[in-house]
C-alpha cells in the first residue's frame, strides 16, 4: 500500500515527463511537485507550451501515447497511476477525477447528439455509485445541468450534435458534463475559454459551490490571470515544464517572487494600441526539445546572475510562497 | 471616403435546428429556425480594426464565417472592397481575405506538417518555394515559433502553439482582411501581447483590416479601433471603443463590462435571467427580459440602432 497524506487528493513528487517524437525528447516536464488538499481549488498559469495540459493528463493517464512518465511519483486519491494498468485508472475516471480538456471535442464525440452522450455520462456514474439509471430522470438531469451554466433552449440544444453549436455552447455542454459526475477532483483545462464574461461568472460560481458542498477539489489551468485569482486559494506558474512559483492566490497577484511571474502578471494588458506596444517578455520562448542550461527561464531573465546559467534552482520556500529562483536562495 | 474593405447590409443567417423527421413532414411542420445572425449591417473601413463583443451563442462566429464567404446568408448583402459578394464570385474574394478559427484543434489538417499548413496559402497564390520558405520563417519567429515546429503535426502542439500557427498562416499571404474568432484565447499573457502587437504592426506597416471576435475586454480594448456588442444574433450597440468602454449605451453592454473579473474584485455579478432563446425569441427588444430599465415600449416594440452622441445604440432609453 502506498505510504500518502489523506488529506491530499493529488500529490505529485518530482514528476518528469516526455514526448519522444522524431526529433528528438521532449521533457514537458521537468520534476513538478504539486500537492493538491481535499476541498482545494488551485489554479495553474503559466507559459503557452509550458506544460500544464500534460500535468493535468498524466494525472487522470490520459497522455499521448507517446508520452512517457520518466520519473517521480504521482498519486490521485492515495493511488500511485503509473503504477496502475489503464484499467484500473479508468475507473478513477470520471467519479474519482473528471477532466474537462482543453480542446472540448476531445471530450465530446462530434457523431453523437449530446443527449447520448449526456445520458452515458449519468449512466456511469450511477453504476460507478451502484445506483440504477432511469432514463426519464436522467434526462431532467440532463437538461437542468445545462440550465444551470446558462444554456439557452436546452431543450433544443440537447438534440443537437457538437457541429450545430457554438464555441462556448461546446464548452459548456463539457461542464455540464463535468458538473453531473460530481467528482472529487475536477481538472479543467482553459474551460471557460470560448464564454463571454457573464457567463464566465456563472460558470466560477457552480464551480465554487460543488467544491463547498461537495468538498470538490478543482485544478483549474487558465491563461486568465484574473480568472485564476478568483477561483483558486493557490496559484501555480509553470514555465519551461517546470513549477517556477506555488503561492496563495492574493499573495501571487500582490507580490509575486520569481522574475517569470512578476513580468507575465506585467503583460496583462491594460491599455489601447494608441498608447503604444504591449508588453511581452523579452527574448524567445524556450526550445524545449534542448532547453536553456541552468534555470530555464535564466536568457530571458533581468536578473540573472552567475549560477544561474549553470545550475538549475531548487524549490525553496520564502514566507507563504514555494519559489525555484536562486534569488531566495 | 474609401469604399468600406467590408459593408453588410440586412445580414441574416437562419439554420434550421435538427433534421425534419417524417412526422413533421406528414403534419408539415418545419424544424425550428435558429436565428443566429438577423439583421446585420455593420462596415468596417480600410486599415481599421472592429472589435466583436457579445454574449456566447449571440452569432459572432456566425457572423464572420458569412463575411468569410464560408457560410451562404439566409438574406441581405455583402460588399467586398465595393464589390458585391455573390455565387460568381465568392471564390476570387476568398482568396483576398482569411479566417482564424476559433477552435484551433478543428481548423488544422492533423496529417500535415506545421511547414505545409502554414504556406498553403502561399502555394494556392503560386510563390516559389524558395518564397515559401522565407515567409514560413519570417511569420513563425513572429508569432514566436521556432524553426524546429516546421516538421511537427497539429497534434504534438499544445492549444496555444496550434492557435499561433493558425494566426501565422493567416498573415502569411498579406491577405488586407482577416476575421480573427478568439485569436489569443489559448495564449498566455505574454505570448498574447506579443500576437496583438504583431497584428496592429501589420495593421500599421501593411494597412491590414481586421474584425477581432473576443471575450477578453482588455484585447478588444487594446487592438480596436470601433467595438460592436452583439446579443441574440444583433448588433445593439456600435462606437468607438474608448467611447464604449468608458460610457456604455445599452443595458447589456453595460452588463458586459460590469462582469470583467479583475485582481481586485474577485466575483462578479453576472446578470440576471434568462439567456435569450434564438428560437423564440423575446418579443420587442431581446434584451428586455433581463433589462434591469426595462419600459413597457420594451416589450413589445423592437427598438432600431439610432444615433447617440458618436455612438449608434439599438435602446428605447435613448
Ligand atoms: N503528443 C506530443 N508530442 C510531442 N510534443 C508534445 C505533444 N504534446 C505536447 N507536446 C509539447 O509539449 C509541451 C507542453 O505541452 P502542453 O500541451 O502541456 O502545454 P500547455 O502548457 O498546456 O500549453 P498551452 O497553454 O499552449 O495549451 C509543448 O512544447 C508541446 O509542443
Ligand atoms: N449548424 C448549426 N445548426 C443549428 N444551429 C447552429 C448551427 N451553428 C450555430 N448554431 C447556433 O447559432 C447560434 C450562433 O452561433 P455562433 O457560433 O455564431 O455563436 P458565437 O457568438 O460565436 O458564440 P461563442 O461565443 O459561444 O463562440 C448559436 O445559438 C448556435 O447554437
Ligand atoms: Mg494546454
Ligand atoms: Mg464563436
Amino acid at each position: 500500500m502506498e505510504v500518502s497524506d489523506p488529506d491530499a487528493i493529488v500529490n505529485v513528487e518530482g514528476l518528469s515527463i516526455t514526448y519522444r517524437t522524431v526529433y528528438g525528447n521532449l521533457q514537458a516536464l521537468n520534476t513538478v511537485d504539486l500537492k493538491i488538499k481535499r476541498g482545494e481549488s488551485v489554479a495553474i498559469v503559466g507559459e503557452s507550451g509550458s506544460g500544464k495540459s500534460t500535468l493535468g493528463l498524466a494525472i487522470v493517464k490520459l497522455l499521448a501515447p507517446n508520452a512517457y512518465y520518466t520519473k517521480g511519483r504521482l498519486l490521485l486519491d492515495g493511488r500511485d497511476i503509473t503504477k496502475l494498468s489503464n484499467r484500473q485508472v479508468s475507473l478513477l475516471r470520471g467519479s474519482t477525477a473528471f477532466m474537462i480538456f482543453q480542446d472540448p471535442l476531445n471530450t465530446l464525440n462530434p457523431v453523437k447528439r449530446v443527449d447520448v452522450q449526456m445520458l452515458e455520462a449519468i449512466r456511469s456514474r450511477l453504476k460507478q455509485k451502484g445506483e440504477t439509471f432511469n432514463e426519464e430522470a436522467a434526462y431532467q438531469e440532463a437538461i437542468d445541468k445545462l440550465k444551470d451554466v446558462r444554456m439557452p433552449d436546452a431543450d433544443s440544444i440537447i438534440r443537437r450534435y457538437p457541429h450545430q453549436l457554438s464555441g462556448g455552447q461546446i464548452q459548456r455542454v463539457v461542464i455540464a458534463m463535468g458538473l453531473l459526475m460530481k467528482p472529487k477532483l475536477m481538472i479543467a483545462d482553459e474551460p471557460t475559454s470560448a464564454l463571454d464574461v457573464t457567463v464566465q461568472a456563472q460558470v466560477l460560481d457552480l464551480m465554487r459551490e460543488l467544491q463547498q458542498e461537495f468538498h470538490m477539489s478543482i485544478i483549474f489551468i487558465t491563461h486568465d490571470i484574473n480568472v485564476a485569482h478568483s477561483i483558486s486559494d493557490r496559484m501555480v506558474v509553470m514555465y519551461a515544464g517546470e513549477v517556477s512559483e506555488a503561492s496563495p492566490a492574493d499573495v501571487l497577484v500582490k507580490k509575486a517572487l520569481h522574475p517569470y511571474s512578476q513580468a507575465l502578471i506585467a503583460s496583462i494588458p491594460t491599455t489601447s494600441k494608441k498608447e503604444g506596444q504591449l508588453n511581452a517578455i523579452a527574448g524567445s520562448p524556450p526550445d524545449m526539445i534542448s532547453p536553456p542550461k541552468g534555470c530555464r527561464f535564466h536568457p530571458r531573465c533581468p536578473f540573472v546572475m552567475d549560477i544561474c546559467s549553470r545550475e538549475s534552482p531548487r524549490t525553496v520556500t520564502k514566507d507563504e510562497s514555494d519559489v525555484r529562483c536562486y534569488l531566495y536562495g | 471616403m474609401d469604399e468600406p474593405i467590408v459593408k453588410t447590409i440586412g445580414l441574416k443567417k437562419y439554420f434550421r435546428a435538427g433534421k425534419s423527421g417524417l412526422l413533421n413532414r406528414i403534419f408539415r411542420q418545419e424544424p425550428p429556425l435558429v436565428k443566429a445572425v438577423d439583421n446585420v449591417s455593420i462596415e468596417v473601413q480600410s486599415g481599421e480594426v472592429l472589435g466583436l463583443v457579445g454574449e456566447s451563442g449571440c452569432g459572432k462566429t456566425t457572423l464572420g464565417r458569412l463575411i468569410s464567404t464560408l457560410e451562404t446568408p439566409t438574406d441581405g448583402e455583402i460588399f467586398f472592397t465595393g464589390q458585391k459578394v455573390t455565387r460568381g464570385n465568392w471564390k476570387a474574394i476568398r482568396r483576398q481575405l482569411q479566417m482564424v478559427f476559433q477552435n484551433p484543434y478543428e481548423s488544422l489538417d492533423p496529417r500535415q506538417s506545421i511547414k505545409s499548413i502554414v504556406t498553403e496559402p502561399l502555394l494556392k497564390l503560386g510563390f516559389s518555394k524558395a518564397e515559401r520558405e522565407a515567409q514560413f520563417e519570417k511569420v513563425m519567429s513572429a508569432v514566436g515559433l521556432d524553426q524546429n515546429f516546421a516538421q511537427r503535426r497539429p497534434k504534438d502542439l499544445s492549444g496555444g502553439q496550434r492557435q499561433r500557427v493558425a494566426v501565422a498562416r493567416s498573415i502569411v499571404s498579406t491577405p488586407k482582411f482577416i476575421v480573427l474568432d478568439e485569436p489569443t484565447s489559448a495564449l498566455d499573457a505574454s505570448v498574447q501581447s506579443q500576437v496583438l502587437n504583431l497584428l496592429v504592426g501589420l495593421r500599421n506597416d501593411f494597412n491590414f483590416s481586421y474584425i477581432v471576435i473576443t471575450h477578453n475586454i482588455a484585447v478588444a480594448r487594446f487592438i480596436s479601433d470601433r467595438i460592436a456588442t452583439m446579443y441574440a444574433g444583433q448588433v445593439v450597440e456600435l462606437g468607438p471603443t474608448d467611447m464604449v468602454l468608458k460610457d456604455p449605451k445599452h443595458p447589456y453592454t453595460q452588463a458586459l463590462l460590469k462582469s470583467v473579473p479583475t485582481l481586485e474584485i474577485k466575483r462578479v455579478e453576472p446578470p440576471h435571467g434568462e439567456v435569450p432563446s434564438l428560437i423564440n425569441l423575446p418579443s420587442g427588444c431581446r434584451f428586455h427580459t433581463r433589462c434591469p430599465y426595462v419600459m413597457e415600449k420594451c416589450k413589445t416594440q423592437d427598438p432600431e440602432m439610432r444615433k447617440v452622441g458618436d455612438v449608434n445604440v439599438a435602446c428605447w432609453l435613448y
